[in-house]
């Protein structure tokens, strides 16, 4: 069952080759072409600028990431609290399915103009709110499934063993659905993010990477809105690496 | 000292969706003593299953009575009088083996330092001592049943309910661990009710066979197997003439009607 482990290295070095060779081309077109800035900047000139200030960029990605991550937890928490409800009570689940639903399908970035107006301008927490409404369908549908993918056997066993109710989801329930819970918990991520960065296109204050890149592009600064946008880049994969880590632990037995 | 199982005129039918309700159990009437071994086989659909599933409390009978040591099913249950073993093993996999052989004793709140006691002791008794740390998914389907069965050994039953346990093993592994389970029961004194559709391990294991027949499920006869008490067989007795006619009694016993029924292994 277990696949053979290939070393780090080999299995890293293909994609690596292939993004070298791949900027290097696009290095060599522009240059040759002699592309316009505004249409595609130099790889060169994108390294230049995220060289050139490091800090801001930086600071700029923390911003967006506290508010993906503070929406990703609240969205998740609700999610998993909302779940356990609608496992728990036949009638709540049949009231909720279709909101959820809707939640599941509708843009949710299409309110954040509205959330501006609601919650002031200034407010970091529209942000907040938007990626936390694009968290909590994944993580509530999976763990919703995941707490109700008992096995018969298990359940006949717990029968068996004359266990409370308690007992029961403690000891099979639980443990059984929390690898379903982190896969919702790694596919909400990329939402909390992206939602979170490009709600800051609809306004707020002008300190995410979602707002600088679109000032920066305003203000003809191409080559920084690109580094801008290599920011966001790394801040969806740290996102999406820690959220797959934990969805590996929780599965690794399961 | 009364009855480990008392089952009288039991019926059980089910309620399909639309279409006539289909009886599984048609007035079964069985008694097994303590410390007896009593197998039911039958074809797939004879409701031994189901017989199972009424003494260990799963279900419930449309009609009749189900006493397990001279109280009501539901009491025994409550009262943890049996062990149980399924077809499938049914390991937590995020549980250790010894964390799955303990779950039992972790349920009903026995000490620790004695739980640890009794699952090295479970783990000796079926052989798996070195592998008490590993996941059930490291361990091949024979282990994960031993684990299963030690389990089901945890504490101390004196009735064993057994759901075709080694029907997904092969030949080999199944035919030791038979070996294995009549050396555990006849040492513990446990009353086994082990249901199977293998003729030769219904007689191999048993001290009564109870054939079952379908549609209605209701049993057709009680084959008593005379081959000494289970401490004292082995190997040896597969190879015995008394064996081979015993195999032979279950046999015309479940073809009684002329018809070949479906679904029972002849090997």
């Amino acid at each position: 069952m277990r696949a053979r482990i290939a070393s780090p290295l080999a299995v890293a070095w293909p994609p690596v080759a292939l993004a070298v060779v791949a900027v290097a081309i696009w290095q060599g077109v522009v240059v040759l072409g002699k592309v316009p800035e505004f249409l595609l900047p130099a790889p060169g000139a994108i390294l230049g600028d995220l060289l050139a200030h490091p800090g801001l960029i930086g600071s700029a990605t923390l911003v967006t990431g506290l508010n993906g991550l503070v929406g990703l937890v609240v969205g998740a928490v609700v999610a998993v609290v909302l779940a356990a409800v609608a496992a728990a009570v036949r009638f709540f689940d049949r009231m909720s399915a279709p909101i959820v639903a809707a939640v599941a399908v509708v843009p949710i970035v299409s309110l954040a103009p509205v959330c501006y107006t609601m919650f002031g301008a200034a407010s970091q927490q529209p942000r907040q709110y938007i990626a936390a409404v694009a968290a909590f369908a994944p993580v509530f549908l999976t763990t919703l499934r995941g707490l109700r993918q008992v096995r018969p056997v298990h359940r006949d066993l717990m029968t068996a063993y004359a266990a409370s109710g308690w007992q029961a989801t403690r000891t099979v329930t639980l443990p059984g659905a929390l690898p379903y819970l982190f896969s919702g918990l790694n596919v909400a991520s990329s939402l909390a993010v992206i939602s979170a960065l490009v709600t800051e296109y609809f306004g707020g204050p002008r300190d995410g990477l979602g707002s600088l890149i679109t000032s920066a592009a305003a203000t003809s600064n191409y080559a920084t809105a690109w580094a801008y946008v290599f920011g966001a880049i790394v801040l969806g994969l740290v996102f999406y690496l820690v959220t797959l880590a934990l969805e590996w632990f929780a599965s690794r037995r399961a | 000292m009364s009855d480990a199982v008392a089952i009288a005129g039991v019926t059980r039918t089910f309620a399909t969706g639309r279409g006539p309700a289909v009886t599984a159990l048609q007035d079964v009437s069985l008694t097994v003593a303590p410390g007896e071994f009593v197998s039911l086989i039958g074809p797939s659909g004879c409701g031994k299953s189901t017989l199972l599933r009424l003494i260990a409390d799963l279900d419930q009978p449309t009609s009749g009575i189900v006493s397990v040591f001279g109280k009501s099913a539901r009491q025994a249950r409550l009262d943890q009088d049996y062990g149980i073993a399924f077809q499938q093993a049914g390991l937590l996999p995020w549980r250790t083996v010894a964390a799955n052989v303990e779950l039992p004793l972790d349920l009903h709140r026995v000490p620790a330092a004695e739980r640890r006691a009794r699952v090295a002791e479970l783990l000796d008794f079926v052989g798996l001592a070195d592998f008490a740390g590993s996941y059930p998914d490291q361990l091949s389907g024979g282990m994960q049943q031993r684990v299963a069965i030690a389990r089901a050994f945890a504490e101390k039953p004196s009735l064993l309910l057994m759901d075709e346990p080694f029907g997904a093993l092969d030949e080999m592994t199944r035919e030791r661990m038979q070996t294995e389970l009549v050396r555990l029961s006849a040492e513990t004194g446990a009353a086994v009710v082990f249901v199977t559709h293998s003729i030769p391990e219904a007689v191999f294991l048993s001290d009564r066979v109870v054939v079952m027949s379908p549609r209605p499920g209701r049993i057709r006869e009680i084959v008593p197997i005379g081959l000494g008490p289970g401490r004292e067989r082995g190997e040896a007795l597969r190879e015995n003439p008394a064996f081979y006619a015993a195999v032979t009694a279950v046999r015309e016993a479940l073809h009684g009607d002329g018809a070949v029924p479906v679904g029972v292994e002849n090997r």
